[in-house]
């Protein structure tokens, strides 16, 4: 390494020496540096700088203007269902996450990768296409439509469908966070509690989910911030049927569409504070905790 | 605790990993499961434990039958073969772990079951380390806090599985006196695997060797050593030495010539002749088996030479007094003084 430095920069010496110790894995100096620059500078064009003007534009007309976003009937009514949203899909999918994460860690099971598979299918597949899934399944002209109908229960264009629809699309975070973490931790721990005599709920309490906290913290992290800011697939479901059955993102792009850019990006740097905060977390979980998420190691 | 297993076969994906295994363990005896990796020792203790179910078979805690039992109700201490200690507790937690989850009818009072944890922290030699988290103790501490959280909840029988094998030579020494002495003065029934039969022959009161999922020889480590009944058990336990010899007319005969021994009761054909390196005489040339050396090393207190006999193409090791001039090429004859013969088909 130091070797390399001294002959690039040392002109008293020959250039290229015979001798010079190169790693096969290291690229002339000028690659890597262009290589980071071009990388830091694509952070900073797609993702610094629009986080950045999203705050700029929310307060160009000023605090009391932007402060004034928020005391919108329809901006708050937002915000409580993107938070009521979350406060419900976010628990549930910890539930089946672990649950889920659970049966594929630790047993044996015929249809257990193509139980894998079908976890990762809210990654692979349109939000647009999921929320439209729901509707075929629960719309008017949808399959158990009619039934809905005559019982009376709401789900398309209503609070319910759109917490399934946000649950469909958050569920691999968990799980997915967990599984390869309970896969290395295998079994035995589980084991030397059950022959101490504790019993499943025990074990579970004091050895499992102790063993897997961070990467549980980690996970909910991800799911909420997704949660809170999935668009596409509430988007289809929601009916945009404001201050009933609009979350933050729907309510931005109303906003936005009637060129009221000032409460738009109000309510947008709001979610871009969530952002901010998940990702400051996660860094510090991932600094601190390491090896415990196998996030960081897999993803 | 008297402990019978009986008839048991255990099938992993239709392959037996255990096939009609029957073993009789007396209550208060170190008994060891010695064999190869993958002979069937692991799985055996984790039936016995009730973390593994038979495929068919049954095990016998005294005259009660516990192969319905579940882990939880067979009351055993097991002790994993990594350690297995709860990270997230310290060693004083990971030790009273067993009795702070009984059910409160027969849950002991705090400050009890603190003061029982405390007592086997000062029998396993750990008294100060309460404190500490499991990643801050060296290979050996960590062992015996898994051992003394096992034997925290009075369990009817210790088993462990391969319980020093992670550590380095001098530890397991160590360990392998002070298991005995925990035996001893706790009178444990104990069952431990090992696949090292200096470790088994050493620590055990009876050995059970076991190969590919059966029990090859059950009985104490003389009796194995002396007089193992099976080729795999004498190329097993000790060094062996091993010869292909023909039988006829009641006599031994490699390449064509009588070595001097008599073959018994084994009947006449083709045979493997088993025998001690360390348990042979020179003897003046004659009816014996003669070789030439073709290698020669040092080891210990003795000279171990390999000997080519009658351009047989299996060499024998025997050992010498290290101080024996015998060279390469030096013709040696020599006896056993103790063999074995197993007719081969
Ligand atoms: N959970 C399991 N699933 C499938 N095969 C197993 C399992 N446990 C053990 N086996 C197989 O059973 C045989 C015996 O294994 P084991 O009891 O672990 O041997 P040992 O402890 O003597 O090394 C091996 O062939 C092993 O591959
Ligand atoms: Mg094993």
């Amino acid at each position: 390494m130091y070797e390399e430095d001294i002959a690039v920069y040392d002109s008293r010496r020959p250039p290229e020496p015979a001798y010079q110790h190169t790693r096969p894995t290291t690229e002339p100096r000028w690659i890597k540096w262009t290589l980071i620059g071009i990388g830091v500078s694509f952070m900073a064009l797609v993702i610094v700088l629009p986080l950045v003007l999203v705050f700029v534009e929310a307060f160009r007309k000023g605090a009391e203007v932007y402060f004034k976003a928020f005391t919108d009937r329809n901006a708050i009514a937002a915000i409580q269902l993107t938070l009521l949203v979350a406060a419900i899909a976010v628990p549930l999918n910890l539930i089946f996450g672990v649950a889920a994460a659970w049966a594929i860690a630790k047993y044996r099971f015929w249809g257990k990768s193509f139980l894998v598979t079908l976890i990762d299918l809210p990654f692979s597949i349109s939000p647009v296409v999921s929320g439209m899934v729901y509707v075929l399944l629960f719309g008017a002209q949808g399959l158990i439509g009619p039934w809905l109908r005559s019982n009376d229960i709401e789900i398309i264009f209503a609070v319910p469908g759109i917490v399934l629809a946000t649950i469909f699309v958050t569920f691999p975070f968990i799980a997915r966070e967990l599984i390869p973490l309970m896969q290395d931790q295998g079994t035995t721990d589980e084991e030397a509690a059950l022959s101490l005599g504790a019993t499943g709920w025990q074990t579970f309490f004091r050895v499992t989910l102790p063993n897997i906290k961070w990467g549980l913290l980690y996970g909910v992290l991800l799911c909420n911030a997704r949660a809170m800011g999935e668009f596409g697939a509430v988007s289809v479901v929601s009916g945009h049927i404001r201050g009933k059955t609009d979350t933050m993102p729907l309510h931005i792009e109303i906003l936005y569409n009637e060129y009221n850019f000032a409460g738009a990006f109000a309510v947008a740097s709001l979610l871009a504070m969530l952002a901010l905060v998940t990702l400051i977390v996660k860094t510090v979980l991932e600094f601190r905790y390491g090896d415990e998420l196998a996030g960081t190691r897999s993803h | 605790m008297d402990i019978r297993v009986e008839n048991v076969l255990k099938e992993f994906s239709r392959y037996p990993a255990l096939d009609d295994v029957s073993l009789e363990i007396k209550s208060g005896e170190l008994i060891a499961l010695l064999g190869p990796s993958g002979s069937g020792k692991t799985t055996l203790l984790r039936l016995i434990a009730g973390l593994e179910r038979p495929t068919a078979g049954r095990i016998f805690f005294g005259d009660e039958d516990a192969s319905s039992k579940s882990v939880q109700q067979r009351n055993v201490g097991f002790v994993f073969q990594a350690y297995a200690l709860f990270r997230n507790m310290t060693v004083l937690e990971n030790i009273s772990f067993g009795l702070k989850v009984r059910p409160r009818a027969t849950r002991p009072p705090r400050a009890e079951i603190k003061k029982r944890a405390m007592e086997l922290l000062d029998l396993v030699q750990l008294s100060g380390l309460d404190a500490r988290y499991p990643q801050q103790l060296s290979g050996g501490q960590r062992q015996r806090v898994a051992l003394a959280r096992a034997l925290a909840i009075e369990p009817r029988v210790l088993l462990l599985d391969e319980p020093f094998g992670a550590l380095d030579a001098q530890v397991r020494k160590e360990l392998r006196k002070w298991l005995r002495e925990i035996h001893d003065k706790t009178g444990h029934t104990t069952v431990f695997v090992t696949h090292d039969q200096e470790e088994a022959l050493e620590l055990a009161d009876r050995l059970v060797v076991m190969s590919q999922g059966k029990i090859e020889q059950v009985g104490s480590p003389d009796t194995v050593y002396d007089t193992p009944n099976s080729p795999f058990v004498f190329g097993f336990i000790g060094e062996s030495s091993r010869l292909p010899v023909e039988i006829d007319n009641g006599e031994l005969w490699v390449g064509g010539r009588a070595i001097g021994l008599t073959s018994g009761e084994t009947p006449k054909g083709n045979a493997l002749l088993y025998f001690r390196p360390h348990d042979v005489e020179l003897v003046p040339e004659g009816a014996a088996l003669a070789g030439v050396v073709v290698a020669s090393r040092r080891v210990g207190g003795t000279r171990r030479v390999e000997l080519e006999i009658g351009g047989n193409p299996e060499r024998v090791e025997i050992d010498l007094p290290f101080d024996h001039p015998a060279g390469e090429k030096t013709r040696i004859a020599f006896k056993p003084k103790r063999w074995r013969l197993f007719p081969t088909a």
